[in-house]
C-alpha cells in the first residue's frame, strides 16, 4: 500500500484525445519523492530530445508530492513542469492555493499532457470522470474571468487553473493562474498550456488520501500549527507577507531599481507592505491549510484604472515599483491585476518593461518603434507595454519573446542591460554586492529565480539568519561594506537549493521554514507517519542532490553549448558600479564570477565547464543519463 | 457553548475542513467536512463561514423525529432516520449534507475541531449568544 500519495498518474493526450490512467510508478516514489522530483525525472526521461518548448511533443506535467493535501501547515503546493519557452531548458515553476490538493482527493498525484488540442478546450476532472472538453467561449478571456466563468458554470468546489491572452499568445513568460491571485508565473509554463490549445484545468475531488498512521500524523500536524503560530514570526511576518521585506532590501540596497542601474528606490516607503496594509488590503489570503497567510487581497485605485487584486507581492513590488519605479502602491498593485488578468509573470514583465523604458531613453526603441513615448513612473506606459505584449501587437511582439532575444534582436548595446540568466528575467534581489546570492542567480536551473536558493543573510548580514531576524532588526540606511567573495559562497549556496528543491518535492510551501524558523525535522517526522517510511530531514535532502544532477543534465542535452558561458550575468551587474545608494559604488568582477562558478562546479563534482561528470552522475544514482550521455557524446 | 464564525479573520485555508473531515471520519477528504467556507472572489474578495448553529430548523422539519437536540447539538439517529433528505433541503445555512456511500444525512455535533484548529481565530467557542453566522 503506497501511503500519503493518490497513487495514480493520469495522462492525456491532447492530439489523440486520449486519457488513461497509470499505477505512480514505485522507482519514481522512493528515488525522486513527488513535485519537483517528479518534474525533473519525468522531463529528462519522456521528452524527446530536440523538440520546440510550444511543439506538441513538450509535456507539461502537474505534480504534487507526499505531503500535499495533508493536515500540516501549507500542504497546498503544485508544481507544473516543461521544456522552458524562456530558456528551452528545464522548467517548473508552482503555486500554492488549493489546485493541487484538490488533485489529490480526485485520485491523481500527477497529471502529464502532451500534444495539442484541435480547438480550445479545457479539462475536466471530477474523481473518475475526465473529459476534454470545449472552450471556445472562454478563449481570449482574462486568467481571472475565465476563473470566475468556470467557477459560475461548474460550481464553486472546483479548483481550476487558467491562462490569459499572454498564453493563449505563446508570451514567452506567460503564468498559470489559478485562486483569483496564485500563479505558477516562471519559465513561460503558460505559454506551453497555449501552444496546446489548453485554456484551463478545472478538477474537483471528493477520495480520500490514505495515510499509513493517520491518529499520529494528525497528532503531529495539529502540533505543527501550534509550533509555528508560536514563533515570534506568526505574528511578526504574516500581516505584512512578502511585501514586508520591502524596507530592508532598500535599506541594504538590493533593490532592483530603473532596470537594475541602481539598487534602492527613494519611495520604497511608499510600495512597502504597510501601504498595502494601509490602502489596499481586505482580507488575507491564505493557500490551502497556511496559518501564515502572505496573500493580502484588496483594491487599488488608480487614474489609469481600479481593480481588485491579489498582492502585490515582493517580487512585483520590486520589478514594478523598483525597476520600473511605479511611484504609488495603488499603481503598483494595478500593473500586478493587469499581469494577472492578462496571465504574464510579474517578474519577467517588470524586466522586460524597464529594459524597454531605458532602450527609448537611449534612443535604441523609437518612438515609432513602440508607438508612444515611454518612462520610468509612468503607470500608463506600463499598462500600453503590457497589453501590447499580451496580444504580441506592435512592440509587443518583440517584447513578448523575453528581454534575452529582445535584445539580441535589437542589438546596439542593449544585450548588456538585458537583466536574465540563460533567458529567464532576474527577480527582485540586485546582487552587485552580494556574491552568495549571485551565484544563487547564476546556478539556478530555471535560470534567474530566487525560489531556488536565498541566500542574501550571508552576504548582508554575514551569518545566516532567517528574514524575519533581518526585518526585526530595524537596519538602518547606512552604507554596506564590501562583501567577501569566498568559497563558503558555493557551500551557502548548494544547502539552500536542497533545502528547497526537497519542500518542492515534497509538495509543501517552504515559508513556515524560511521565514518563521519552524524547524525543518517536523516535516521529516510528518513524512514518516504520513508514509509509513521513516526518514530524518538528512535521509529526504538525498534527492535534492539527484534532482539538481538531473535538472541540469536535461539542459546539457536540450541546449546546444550548454556551459559555464549560460551561467554568467549581463555585463551590467559585472562591469558597472552601483549608481547610489547603500552599496553605491560595488560590484563583482568577471573574474569574482568565474572563481564563484569555479567554486560551485568543484562542489558540485561538475567540469570545469559545468558539465555533471560521469562519477558525479553514477554516484547520484543517476546511471540512465550516463547512458544517454555516453550515446549523445556529451562528456 | 456554541461556535461563532468572525468571517473578517478567515484566509480560506479550510484548515477546519480537513481537520472535520479526519475527526469525524478519519479521512483526509475535506468534500466530507460538516461546514462551507465561500470565498468571493473576485468581487467582494472576501470568506464566508457556513457553520451549523444548531437552529433546529432541521428538526422541525423532519418527518420522523429522527433529528434530536443533545448537549446543545442535534443529532441525527441513525436508526430512526429513514433518508429523505428533507433536512438537506431545508437547512438554512446549507449545512446539512448527503453523503456520497451514505444513506442518511450528515452534520455538524458541535465537536469543535474546527474552532480548535483554526490558526486564524476565524471560528471560536463562545457561550451561548446571537451567533454572527450570515
Amino acid at each position: 500500500m503506497l501511503y500519503g500519495y493518490a497513487g495514480t498518474l493520469l495522462r492525456v493526450d491532447l492530439s489523440n484525445e486520449a486519457v488513461w490512467r497509470e499505477p505512480l510508478p514505485d522507482s519514481l516514489v522512493q528515488n525522486f519523492t513527488g513535485g519537483r522530483g517528479f518534474v525533473a525525472k519525468m522531463l529528462y526521461d519522456e521528452i524527446p530530445p530536440g523538440i520546440g518548448p510550444l511543439d506538441p511533443e513538450n509535456m507539461l506535467i502537474a505534480a504534487t508530492g507526499p505531503l500535499t493535501g495533508h493536515f500540516l501547515p501549507a500542504s497546498g503546493k503544485t508544481h507544473f513542469g516543461t521544456k522552458s519557452p524562456a530558456t528551452g531548458g528545464y522548467a517548473d515553476s508552482n503555486l500554492g492555493g488549493h489546485f493541487g490538493p484538490q488533485m489529490k482527493y480526485a485520485g491523481y498525484d500527477v497529471l502529464v499532457i502532451t500534444g495539442k488540442a484541435e480547438h480550445p478546450s479545457y479539462l475536466f476532472i471530477n474523481d473518475d470522470t475526465v473529459e476534454i472538453r470545449p472552450a471556445a467561449e472562454y478563449w481570449g478571456q482574462g486568467s481571472i474571468t475565465a476563473e470566475k466563468n468556470f467557477k459560475d458554470h461548474l460550481g464553486d468546489d472546483y479548483q481550476v487553473i487558467t491562462i490569459g491572452p499572454a498564453g493563449e499568445n505563446l508570451v514567452r513568460y506567460a503564468c498559470i493562474s489559478h485562486d483569483f491571485g496564485r500563479q505558477a508565473g516562471r519559465t513561460g509554463v503558460g505559454a506551453v498550456m497555449g501552444s496546446k490549445n489548453l485554456k484551463a484545468i478545472a478538477v474537483r475531488g471528493t477520495g480520500s488520501i490514505p495515510v499509513a498512521d493517520l491518529k499520529k500524523a494528525y497528532a503531529k500536524g495539529k502540533e505543527a500549527y501550534q509550533k509555528v503560530m508560536a514563533k515570534p514570526g506568526f505574528e511578526g511576518w504574516t500581516p505584512e507577507g512578502t511585501a514586508g521585506i520591502t524596507d530592508w532590501t532598500n535599506e541594504v540596497g538590493v533593490f532592483p531599481t530603473r532596470n537594475f542601474q541602481t539598487s534602492h528606490a527613494g519611495h520604497y516607503k511608499n510600495i512597502n507592505g504597510k501601504a498595502i496594509l494601509d490602502r489596499l488590503k481586505i482580507t488575507d489570503k491564505g493557500c490551502f491549510s497556511c496559518p501564515t497567510p502572505c496573500g493580502k487581497y484588496g483594491h487599488t485605485q488608480t487614474p489609469s484604472g481600479s481593480a481588485y487584486v491579489e498582492g502585490p507581492e515582493y517580487e512585483t513590488i520590486a520589478l514594478f515599483g523598483g525597476n520600473c519605479v511605479l511611484k504609488t502602491i495603488e499603481e503598483v498593485a494595478y500593473a500586478n491585476y493587469l499581469c494577472d488578468e492578462l496571465g504574464i509573470d510579474t517578474i519577467s514583465a517588470g524586466v522586460v518593461a524597464g529594459w524597454a523604458i531605458e532602450c527609448f531613453q537611449k534612443g535604441i526603441l523609437s518612438r515609432d518603434e513602440i508607438g508612444r513615448e515611454i518612462d520610468f513612473s509612468d503607470l500608463d506606459a506600463v499598462v500600453y507595454l503590457l497589453n501590447k505584449i499580451a496580444k504580441r501587437e506592435g512592440i509587443g511582439n518583440l517584447l513578448a519573446e523575453g528581454v534575452k532575444i529582445a535584445a539580441e534582436r535589437k542589438g546596439k548595446g542593449s544585450e548588456r542591460f538585458a537583466i536574465h540568466v540563460k533567458g529567464l528575467e532576474w527577480s527582485g534581489y540586485e546582487c552587485r554586492n552580494a556574491p552568495s546570492m549571485m551565484l544563487a542567480y547564476l546556478t539556478a536551473d530555471v535560470g534567474a529565480h530566487h525560489n531556488r536558493a536565498w541566500v542574501l543573510g550571508h552576504d548582508i548580514a554575514g551569518a545566516w539568519t532567517n528574514v524575519h531576524d533581518l526585518i526585526a532588526s530595524e537596519t538602518e540606511i547606512e552604507a554596506q561594506p564590501k562583501a567577501v567573495v569566498s568559497e563558503h559562497c558555493a557551500e551557502y549556496v548548494i544547502a539552500s537549493q536542497h533545502k528547497r528543491s526537497l519542500f518542492d518535492a515534497l509538495g509543501n510551501c517552504r515559508l513556515q521554514m524560511m521565514e518563521l524558523g519552524f524547524e525543518e525535522e517536523h516535516y521529516a517526522e510528518l513524512f514518516s507517519l504520513i508514509t509509513g517510511v521513516t526518514k530524518t530531514w538528512d535521509d529526504l535532502l538525498e534527492i535534492s542532490e539527484r534532482i539538481w544532477h538531473l535538472t541540469r543534465a536535461f539542459s546539457v542535452r536540450e541546449i546546444d553549448g550548454f556551459g559555464r558561458h549560460l551561467d554568467l550575468p549581463p555585463a551590467r551587474l559585472t562591469e558597472d558600479p552601483i549608481a547610489d545608494g547603500p552599496n553605491q559604488g560595488h560590484v563583482i568582477s568577471r573574474e569574482n564570477i568565474h572563481q564563484l562558478l569555479t567554486w560551485y562546479y568543484s562542489a558540485r563534482g561538475w567540469s570545469e565547464d559545468g558539465i555533471p561528470t560521469k562519477e558525479t552522475l553514477l554516484q547520484a544514482g543517476l546511471p540512465e543519463v550516463v547512458t544517454d550521455f555516453e550515446a549523445r557524446g556529451l562528456f | 457553548m456554541e461556535l461563532k464564525a468572525i468571517h473578517a479573520n478567515c484566509s480560506g485555508c479550510s484548515t477546519c475542513r480537513l481537520a472535520c473531515a479526519i475527526e469525524n471520519f478519519r479521512e483526509v477528504n475535506p468534500s466530507k467536512s460538516l461546514l462551507r467556507i465561500e470565498a468571493r472572489f473576485p468581487a467582494p474578495g472576501d470568506y464566508r463561514i457556513h457553520l451549523c448553529n444548531q437552529c433546529g430548523e432541521c428538526a422541525d422539519n423532519c418527518p420522523e423525529d429522527a433529528i434530536r437536540l443533545q448537549n446543545g447539538a442535534y443529532i441525527v439517529d441513525p436508526d430512526a432516520c429513514t433518508g429523505c433528505m428533507i433536512c438537506v433541503e431545508v437547512c438554512p445555512q446549507h449545512v446539512m449534507f448527503a453523503q456520497k456511500n451514505s444513506d442518511i444525512p450528515v452534520k455538524c455535533n458541535l465537536c469543535g475541531e474546527c474552532a480548535q484548529t483554526c490558526p486564524r481565530n476565524a471560528i471560536v467557542w463562545v457561550e451561548n449568544q446571537e451567533s454572527e453566522v450570515a
